[in-house]
């Protein structure tokens, strides 16, 4: 799919203002989406529609919450959809797990490391650190971190 | 269990552990499978024994002081993480890399490709039984070791990339050696050719085994030689070239069925194709400075930035926020291994546990980049 | 008279006899295991682009005397659940069948222990307690992986002997005898391999199956099953398999030796050579020896399924076949 279909697909189902798009030579993607938390899994239908791969879920965190990241790509062209969603601390968003199985040990690593859990996920269960522990590592108050920022910060 | 035979038996199914400590899995990985006799019900990969916590490290430390830890993840392909990584910082900074250090850097990351290739190609072949292949491989990647450490100072764990270049610059002994090794390589292929692909038992052994097509990798995000084999020529090579990659004429091996058999063949086509990449680079090798000027800590601007480059097992990707200090503020290295072994979860139903072995080797997982 | 010749009239010239061969069986076996170990580790090495032992004695001979000493040190470890009976009766069960089929291979002309009527069923007789001894290893290990490889074991054990009777049927047709003498002399004009190379063939990939070496070593799979059924051996029990299986080796290759290669009659155009008979019987057991070395270390394992495919798909009807033309070419000659 081209990238003009892929924007036209993901316009049905978050606002055209939320789909600004970058500069792949810059920052490596195509388009960036802010999406909400219940607009997760219908981005992620349109992107299985456009025939894209999931690349990876991560998150960061911030002061006012963490914030989810999906990157999506292609294996025909260069394609690499970023979509990002804000959430506030304590917060869970909804699985993709049903539409691309690599959501299955990506959430599993996001809610072990972040403690964001994912409703409707067959399986969360922590997969990198032992069962028994009690913390979530990569959360800024967690340890050893050189700065705690907020979103707008970094993203203005 | 041998003195209790008078129980009387209900279930049929068993349960058995692989790993973490087993000959077979290359790395601390543990198989919790479920059998049924010989056949595999369920599968579950276990990770996290080799958890290092790289990404939180990047936290704290600063952009120069996490290049060794990017070898580290994977220690197989330490220098195309190594490459990555720097790449990926010099993206955001804008900072410009000379042709001499583009091409450095391009010798030595197939040179490590190769290297990976040819220690799976001898653990995969050891694994199913055949020792003899492995001590073969191991000679021919002693070659790789001793030119790479005459160049950078170590044989496996590399941190020779730097910020706007190489550290240090290629004499002529490396260009004579990696000749040579070029031509020993080529004249080996006969060799593992007529005792390896061709022999019989290794064919009933690999072929049909562990089929993976597009839409089993498309859904758990599979690359590399996994996804070439089922037929999708993806290399992030060709797909979003970088660093000089565009000017070399190289070409994607790419399989039919996505058996064993054919991750096996588009591996060691790979290789010769990662020999021609260096012969042409050494011979179109540029003068000039390997190292730009740069500020002492690197401080690149805000925002978020996604670098991508092809690894040993599939497509590795560098995620960096920056808040514009010289740290970074989150790094998460999306590695080829995760989606790469998640797939067992879907392949190894129904199986045969001798296959599993199989399955796995050829599939080429190295744990620690999963566990980081 | 001499003290040693009252002994002998004492218990007379059978059991003097057989009590003599015992002994040099024992010390034959024990010499070949200490042998056969150093010359596999040595070709295994040189087939693999390396050298092997040259540290202990010249050319690293003592090796495996020195291993010896170590692994009678080791401490003699028993599984907590595991059935101690049956546990310690699996090695020894392993190792004397072995030993006593020694009794009737004919070395030479005269060295042979006891030239029994029915040599050649003893011997695969007593090789049929290869399969219990296994099995008996494996269940008492207490080990999922063990009870794994002594089952894989047994499967291939019991399916690989019909082609294995089955080829040297056909050189008891031709031999009228089970006798292990009568069938040397048998091949006083050409031996059998020249003219039943099918059955010799048959014989000897039975053979390498029957002793689990490689292609057919999925019972002892080091990658697999870390080491199939002697997993939780230690020790000198250990050892015991170790020498079970080379001793093994040895019976398998004196056997086809014996029925294929003409025993220890001297090749065709040799015979001018003062060479005692039982030295061309050693150096022809040791050449087939070697070539089961070296396909071990030159094949990757067959997949088990495979195995057993090959086995009743492959070698049965070949073996069947063989059996029925060759009959009717013996019946022929005669």
């Amino acid at each position: 799919m081209s990238l003009e279909d892929l924007k036209e697909e993901l316009s049905k189902v978050v606002e055209p203002t939320a789909i600004s798009p970058r500069d792949h030579d810059k920052d490596g993607c195509l388009l960036e989406i802010r999406a909400t938390v219940d607009q997760v899994e219908s981005v992620a239908k349109a992107a299985r529609q456009a025939d894209l791969f999931l690349e990876s879920i991560t998150a960061t965190d911030f002061t006012n919450g963490p914030q989810v990241i999906y990157h999506y790509n292609s294996f025909v062209t260069i394609s690499r959809v970023l979509v990002r969603v804000p959430l506030a601390r304590g917060d869970s968003v909804p699985t993709i797990s049903n539409v691309y199985d690599a959501a299955l040990w990506y959430e599993r690593e996001v809610f072990d490391l972040f403690g964001i859990r994912f409703d409707n996920h067959p399986d969360l269960r922590r997969i990198l650190l032992p069962e028994d522990a009690d913390f979530h590592p990569l959360l800024k108050d967690y340890g050893k971190v050189h700065a705690f920022r907020s979103r707008e910060d970094i993203y203005g | 269990m041998a003195n209790e035979f008078l129980e009387p038996i209900t279930e049929q199914t068993f349960y058995l552990n692989m790993g973490p400590q087993h000959p077979s899995t290359h790395g601390v990985l543990r198989l919790f499978l479920k059998l049924d006799g010989e056949y595999i019900v369920e599968a579950d990969p276990v990770v996290g024994y080799g958890h290092r916590g790289h990404e939180k490290m990047a936290e704290s430390h600063l952009y120069e002081q996490f290049l060794p830890n990017s070898s580290r993840m994977d220690y197989l392909a330490g220098l195309i993480f190594n490459h990555g990584y720097v790449a990926a910082v010099e993206k955001m900074a804008s900072i410009e890399v000379p042709q001499r250090a583009e091409y450095i850097r391009v010798i030595c990351a197939e040179l490590n490709r190769i290297s990976s290739h040819l220690l799976w190609f001898g653990t995969y072949i050891m694994d199913l039984g055949g020792f003899t292949p492995f001590l073969y491989s191991f000679d021919d990647r002693e070659n790789i070791l001793d030119i790479l450490d005459r160049v950078s100072g170590s044989r496996l764990t590399y941190s020779y990339c730097r910020f706007g270049g190489v550290a240090r610059d290629l004499d002529d002994e490396f260009i004579k050696a990696t000749r040579e090794f070029i031509d020993r390589l080529r004249g080996r292929w006969n060799d593992y050719h007529n005792l390896v692909t061709k022999n019989v038992i290794f064919i009933h052994r690999a072929k049909d085994v562990g089929l993976i097509n597009r839409e089993l990798a498309l859904r758990f995000g599979c690359t590399g030689p996994i996804l070439r084999a089922a037929g999708v020529g993806y290399d992030v090579r060709k797909a979003e070239p970088y660093s000089v990659y565009p000017e070399f004429d190289f070409e994607i091996p790419t399989g039919t069925t996505g058996d064993a058999l054919d991750r096996y063949m588009v591996r060691l086509q790979e290789m010769e194709q990662s020999l021609r990449i260096i012969e042409q680079a050494l011979d179109r090798l540029p003068e000039g400075p390997i190292r730009s000027a740069v500020p002492h800590k690197v401080r690149p601007p805000k925002g978020d930035y996604y670098f991508a480059v092809e690894s040993a097992r599939g497509a590795l990707g560098y995620y960096i926020v920056s808040d514009g200090t010289s740290y970074p503020y989150r790094l998460k290295a999306r590695v080829p291994s995760y989606g790469n072994l998640q797939v067992l979860t879907d392949v190894l139903p129904g199986t045969l546990v001798a296959d599993t072995i199989s399955i796995l080797g050829s599939i080429d997982i190295v744990v620690p980049e999963v566990d980081r | 008279m001499a003290a040693w010749q009252k002994l002998v009239n004492f218990l007379g010239p059978d059991l003097t006899v057989i009590i003599v061969g015992l002994v040099a069986i024992l010390a034959l076996v024990q010499v070949n295991a200490l042998f056969l170990v150093w010359l596999e580790r040595k070709v295994a090495a040189h087939i693999q682009l390396r050298i092997g032992p040259k540290e202990v004695g010249p050319f690293g001979i003592l090796q495996t005397i020195v291993d010896g000493v170590k692994l009678v040190g080791k401490e003699l470890i028993t599984p907590r659940h595991a059935d101690r009976k049956l546990f310690m009766l699996a090695p020894i069960a392993i190792f004397l069948p072995v030993l006593v089929s020694f009794v009737v291979i004919p070395f030479s002309e005269r060295l042979q222990v006891r030239d029994l009527n029915v040599g050649l069923l003893l011997i695969f007789g007593f090789s049929t307690f290869n399969v219990l001894a296994v099995l008996i290893g494996g269940w008492a290990s207490n080990n999922k992986y063990s009870l794994l490889g002594a089952i894989r074991s047994v499967a291939q054990n019991v399916a690989y002997e019909i082609p294995l009777l089955l080829s040297i049927l056909s050189v008891m047709l031709y031999s009228n005898s089970l006798k292990m003498s009568v069938i040397v002399e048998s091949q006083a004009r050409v031996w059998n391999v020249f003219w039943m190379p099918v059955a010799a063939l048959i014989y000897l990939i039975c053979a390498t199956a029957e002793t689990n070496r490689a292609p057919f070593d999925i019972p002892e799979a080091e990658s697999e099953l870390v080491a199939g059924f002697h997993t939780e051996y230690s020790g000198m029990r250990f050892a015991l398999f170790f020498l079970a299986e080379y001793s093994n080796m040895l019976i398998v290759a004196s056997v086809a030796t014996t029925l294929f290669f003409g025993g220890w009659q001297s090749p065709p155009l040799l015979g001018f050579l003062p060479v005692p008979g039982v030295v061309w019987f050693l150096a022809k057991t040791y050449v087939l020896i070697f070539i089961i070395i070296w396909v071990r270390w030159t094949f990757p394992r067959l997949r088990f399924d495979q195995l057993m495919n090959f086995c009743w798909k492959i070698m049965i009807p070949a073996a069947l076949l063989h059996l029925i033309v060759y009959a009717g070419i013996i019946k022929l000659i005669n």
